[in-house]
């Protein structure tokens, strides 16, 4: 594991508050999150909706304004970032363009860096064969499953070459075999590609199967409660979810939501 | 019932209806005048004489749908293009100030809508006025129109035309700014994430996702193009088009006249709504919508 040097810091947060004014008084969608991400980590977001997880990935990716608190992405503000292309991000729906096909969705991104036809062209067939993709990309969205939609998705987040990815409950939608085998997809990306991933999600297997850190989130105010590291080998099939160290690993983070929870 | 049986026996049934109805009304509303004449000319008549009779005016006060088809027939295909009595010639008159009314009313739509959606202030200066001109009767501003355009030495097939724009340019504007409104904000942070400029946000978002909302707005734009090139027509005395033949018909009471020049804009009407519909058709499936 990587020494927790600056230049090792992928994200940064300290003391990091965000308020919204809404028409019953201020919400305190963020209060007090301190992270640290380091590069190559694989770091899961959990909690109940209104804990401020999906949230705090905006804030991220420049999308949010924290009200109080600092926080860097690659050492940069997070709009710096965002104009540096720093990350990919991937929504709970595919978000693809109707009329575009799955080739040129993916190559959207690379459209408007205003790259050249071929390297859009090798970049789009790259990450199409990385998610299992090949042989779509003439169809066009509605022409896909749930799934494959994803997939075209974080096609589309990967094609940026971006050392981040940002992905808010990607696979919140769909079924349990598709997600699991999308899990395990995402799994050996990361182990090939060795990027830094940052992953919204409300399932528990879910964080524990995918991650190497886990942190635990609650709301009013949202904050973190828990960080967890998890100690899992690299390589993971999915029967590992039944070993006891991951059925450990899974009650420490359910404790985590419960205590969260108790403060109401 | 399958295939184009299951499509076309609906409307054949209401048409079958409607023209039931039609007779009926055709002798109901021209038997009084009927029975005078036959008092007059002491003549003993019997139902059956009435239907045939009141089938036969000249100048019906309502004529029955196969005298007008025969009119429509007389005046399209026995007639030259070039006579005045034509009415493929007067139908060409109406379609081409319809025809520019549309083109400038959509341009000129879609141009407000960018400017709209573009700019904050524009919104707010605009909109309301484009929603008040609409609140004006066409047939009061129309002679103004005219007279107005006349007077700076326009005449003839723009005027016309701009009313058909005046009409049409509101259901584009309201269409297309909805449409250019319409990409999910989970788009607009997508593209916000890739650092896109206005102009890309523009070219390769907003744009294609109004395409179908345009098309939609073009079908009632071309319609309302229509009635209002023949309203144009109406109030200057024009000697050619439609509304000159309907406004000729009323003051002859040439009924049979006016209710051909009505079936004709109607059918025009059909015609060009339904060729916006296969354009719309084909332009959406080769986008890769499912139109």
């Amino acid at each position: 594991m990587a020494s927790r040097t600056g230049e090792d810091l992928v994200i940064d947060a300290k003391e990091l508050c965000l308020t919204f004014d809404a028409n019953d008084g201020p919400v305190h969608a963020l209060k007090d999150v301190d992270l640290s991400i380091e590069r190559g980590d694989f770091v899961s977001f959990i909690g109940p909706s209104g804990c401020g997880k999906t949230t705090l990935l905006r804030v991220i990716a420049d999308l949010e304004h924290p009200t109080s608190g600092s926080i860097t992405v690659n050492g940069m503000t997070p709009e710096q970032a965002r104009l540096e292309r720093a990350y990919g991000y991937v929504f709970q729906a595919p978000a693809l363009l109707a009329w575009r096909t799955i080739q040129r969705n993916v190559g959207l991104p690379l459209e408007i860096m205003g790259l050249s036809a071929a390297e859009k062209a090798e970049r789009v067939a790259r990450t199409l064969d990385l998610v299992g993709l090949d042989g779509f990309g003439q169809k066009f969205p509605w022409q896909l499953s749930g799934g494959m939609q994803q997939r075209a998705s974080i096609a589309r987040a990967l094609a940026f070459d971006a050392d981040l990815l940002l992905m808010d409950e990607p696979f919140g939608a769909l079924d349990e075999i598709v997600r699991d085998h999308l899990n395990e997809q995402l799994l050996e990306l990361w182990r090939k590609t060795g990027k830094t991933i940052c992953f919204v999600t409300h399932s528990i297997p879910e964080a524990v199967y995918l991650s190497n850190k886990i942190v635990v989130m609650s709301p009013r105010p949202g904050r973190v409660t828990d960080i967890i590291e998890s100690d899992l080998p690299a390589d993971r099939p999915l029967d590992i979810r039944e070993s006891k160290k991951f059925l450990d690993i899974a009650q420490r983070v359910r404790n985590g939501l419960r205590d969260g929870h108790s403060y109401e | 019932m399958t295939g184009a049986l299951s499509r076309v026996f609906p409307i054949a049934t209401v048409v079958a209806a409607i023209m039931v109805v039609w007779y009926g009304f055709t002798v109901y509303l021209n038997s009084p005048w009927q029975i005078e004449q036959y008092e007059k000319a002491g003549i003993e008549w019997q139902m059956e004489d009435l239907v045939r009779d009141t089938m036969a005016h000249d100048r019906p006060i309502l004529p029955a749908p196969h005298q007008i088809v025969i009119e429509i027939w007389e005046t399209t295909v026995e007639k030259k293009i070039t006579s005045k009595r034509s009415l493929i010639f007067h139908g060409g008159v109406t379609l081409s100030s319809t025809l520019l009314g549309f083109a400038m009313g959509t341009i000129l739509g879609i141009g407000l809508a960018v400017s709209i959606v573009e700019n904050q202030a524009m919104d707010k200066s605009l909109m309301p006025w484009i929603i008040t001109s609409q609140t004006i009767p066409i047939l009061a501003i129309a002679p103004m129109i005219i007279v107005v355009l006349n007077a700076v030495g326009l005449s003839g097939l723009v005027p016309k035309a701009m009313i058909s724009t005046y009409l049409s340019f509101f259901p584009v504007v309201v269409g297309m700014v909805k449409g250019l409104r319409s990409p999910d904000p989970m788009l607009m942070d997508l593209m916000h994430t890739y650092k896109a400029s206005r102009w890309q946000m523009f070219w390769k978002l907003r744009l294609p996702a109004s395409v179908p909302f345009l098309f939609a707005s073009m079908k009632v734009a071309i319609a309302i193009s229509l009635v209002g090139a023949i309203v144009g027509e109406l109030p200057t005395g024009a000697v050619a088009g439609l509304g000159a033949r309907l406004l000729a018909g009323s003051y002859y009471g040439q009924t049979i006249q006016i209710w051909s020049a009505l079936i004709s804009a109607a059918c025009m009407a059909a015609i060009l709504v339904a060729i916006v519909g296969v354009v719309s058709h084909h332009t959406l499936k080769r986008m890769g919508l499912r139109a």
